[in-house]
């Protein structure tokens, strides 16, 4: 029997389709998220209101400034920044072979935090001052922010010699990026305890993961960024599928194992520095996103890395609409919320014992 | 000639692991490669599809060098099977169709899915199409990795040890349906192992390495008592079964192989008995 004999397997597409149709269930969730998003808040703003906006129909003015310059820049960042958290981590946990891989574990958030650190307390970029939220801001952040994207980059560049000295052996890494992790923790400790009020504050205020920060100009860039890498990932599906098969089946299948690593990791690390340096730690999307899609629709990589961009989206968006409003008229960062539903989520993933 | 092999040196961290090894396979062909725990099959095997790069020597696939050929060509002529295969949470027909890869441009065809469709009929695992190859036996998951690198649609397949893991039957079972892609599509295989009388009843050809390079390498007249106990160092009897020879190994207790004669009149009491 010749091999192109065989027939279309209306099974297996069937069960494909499942996997679409959830991804498609999930962008379409993902807009009316983005509605609901821009019309909760401080001030009501009727959905058919929000709709008309945004395509262009002025509404009243009021709803114009509003939706503009406020609330969708920060939906939208909510969304840039959980789909590259997430994209990140589906990634690293590839790379890396480990179910506790994620941006965070590599040590870069850690890193960005000290960056944060440095700027603020040796740069003197933290300030106090009184605004009407009663906030604490940051009196340069592009200074600090270019801090901790250097650290992050630092932090990246060490991994991947690490790795390169071990040769890309996925334990070492995971090991050294809890080692760095530890490492910036203490010099985030140890320039804390020199600072004064008001840098303390500053360093902590800038600690907590903020999707509200970003303006149009930082969304941008967040958001070319986080796109090159989605697509970047997505291209390559197949040959994560091989690499998830073991090495040396990838290998025999034609990938070139070392080098994928090595650029996954790159790009990985890249889109995690510059998301962590303009909001800050945003902690268990990148980590607890992908293990809900395998969960939900299994390790293949054509469905799990477009899932888990979606998913990061949704996740991060609605995360974000709802610390708006938990403690209204107060506005929570997004990543204590994160953090608080993230951490039970992993401990249930960990006592499933679900492999990566 | 659809392989050979010349001079091949191996070296892991300048220790030598094969040296001076020459050989070559024909179309249709099973070769087995045997030998003792840790002589370098399993490296042998690896150094034919530039898993690993030998120091020396040079590998022709179908007429090209292997050294020549980008990675992508070398998957469109050779396929591999790990001993360890790893497994996920995929489906049997998803872990297939990744063998279309070194096709596979943007994104799969009809042809890739008529091909995987056509494979797990070859390989009678149709059962299989959309279970979770993570809750596949080993015999099952062994026969989703063959039928993976059979998909490349190579003209060599290695496979590294395909039956140690598995029982009897699947030894058998898989064993059978190597023969028949083999007879079906004129593709050659080469396969490390361990038991020398599936090596017997399933292999052509026969590779013994012995202190890093090839012993013996021809059919299965190669195959005698002195040269096994040469190789393993053990006294065997050969005997023959239904026209198939069957290796016994015989017990050490002297040492030097002296106790053959006692063992074998031993046995025959035993049975007589």
């Amino acid at each position: 029997m010749h091999l192109a004999d065989g027939e279309l397997p209306h099974d297996y597409l069937g069960y494909t389709y499942q996997k679409v149709l959830f991804i498609l269930g999930g962008i379409v969730l993902l807009f009316v998220l983005l509605i609901v998003s821009i019309a909760v808040g401080a001030v009501s703003i009727p959905p058919v209101d929000v709709i008309m906006t945004l395509i262009g129909q002025n509404v009243t003015d009021k709803w114009d400034r509003i939706i503009w310059n406020i609330r969708l820049p920060q939906a939208l960042t909510a969304i840039v920044a959980g789909a590259g958290l997430s994209v990140a981590g589906v990634a690293m946990q590839s790379i890396l072979r480990n179910p506790l891989a994620s941006p965070f574990t590599l040590g870069i958030s850690n890193a960005g935090a000290f960056g944060a650190a440095v700027a603020v307390i040796i740069f003197g970029t933290g300030l106090m001052t009184s605004t009407t939220a009663g906030a604490v801001v940051i009196n340069n952040p592009y200074l600090t922010t270019i801090t901790a994207f250097a650290f992050c980059m630092l932090a990246t560049v060490a991994i991947i010699a690490i790795a390169k000295i071990k040769a890309s052996s996925p334990e070492v890494v995971v090991l050294a990026g809890v080692a760095l992790s530890s490492l910036f923790t203490a010099g985030v400790m140890f320039l804390q305890y020199f600072a004064d009020d008001t840098q303390l504050a500053a360093v902590v205020h800038w600690t907590f993961g903020d999707v509200g920060r970003a303006g149009w100009p930082e969304l941008t860039l967040m958001a070319v960024i986080t796109i090159a890498a989605c697509i970047y990932f997505v291209a390559n599906r197949w040959n994560y599928n091989a690499m998830d098969a073991g090495d040396e089946t990838a290998r025999a299948l034609g990938v070139n194992v070392e080098r994928l690593r090595n650029a996954g990791m790159v790009v990985a690390a890249l889109v995690t520095s510059v998301l962590v340096s303009f909001l800050g730690v945003i902690g268990f999307v990148g980590l607890v996103c992908p293990h809900m899609v395998r969960r939900i629709i299994g390790d293949e990589q054509r469905y799990l890395i477009p899932g888990s961009i979606v998913m990061g989206a949704v996740l991060l968006l609605a995360s974000d609409t709802v610390a708006r409003l938990i403690l209204a008229p107060y506005v929570l960062p997004v990543a204590i919320l994160t953090a608080f539903m993230g951490a039970p989520i992993f401990i249930y993933l960990l006592l499933r014992g679900h492999h990566r | 000639m659809i392989l050979s092999v010349d001079e091949l040196q191996f070296l892991y961290r300048n220790t030598k692991i094969l040296d001076d090894i020459a050989f070559s396979i024909s179309e249709g062909e099973i070769v087995a490669i045997l030998g003792p725990n840790g002589v370098g099959k399993t490296t042998l095997l690896k150094c034919l599809n530039r898993i690993l790069v030998p120091k020396e020597g040079v590998v022709t696939v179908c007429g090209d060098p292997i050294a020549s050929l980008g990675l992508m060509e070398v998957a469109r002529r050779i396929g591999y099977v790990p001993q360890r295969v790893e497994t996920g949470r995929l489906t049997g027909f998803d872990a297939v169709l990744l063998g279309r890869r070194p096709h596979i441009g943007w994104d799969i065809t009809e042809k890739d899915l008529r091909i995987v469709d056509a494979a797990f009929k070859k390989f009678m695992i149709d059962h299989l199409r959309l279970h979770s190859i993570d809750e596949m036996s080993g015999g099952e998951l062994q026969l989703i990795a063959i039928a993976r690198a059979f998909v490349q649609e190579p003209k060599i397949l290695l496979l590294d040890e395909p039956t140690s893991a598995l029982d009897l039957k699947n030894q058998v079972e898989i064993l059978d349906r190597i023969r028949n892609i083999v007879t079906d599509h004129r593709i050659a295989v080469v396969m490390t192992m361990h038991d020398l009388n599936t090596a017997l009843r399933y292999a052509d050809r026969f590779i013994f390495l012995k202190d890093q390079s090839i012993h013996t390498y021809g059919d299965r007249s190669i195959i005698t008592e002195n040269e096994i106990e040469a190789v393993y160092g053990v006294p065997v009897q050969i005997g023959e079964l239904w026209g198939v020879p069957c290796v016994i190994p015989l017990c050490l207790c002297n040492g030097n192989g002296n106790g053959k004669e006692e063992e074998r009149d031993d046995m025959i009491h035993k049975k007589e008995n």
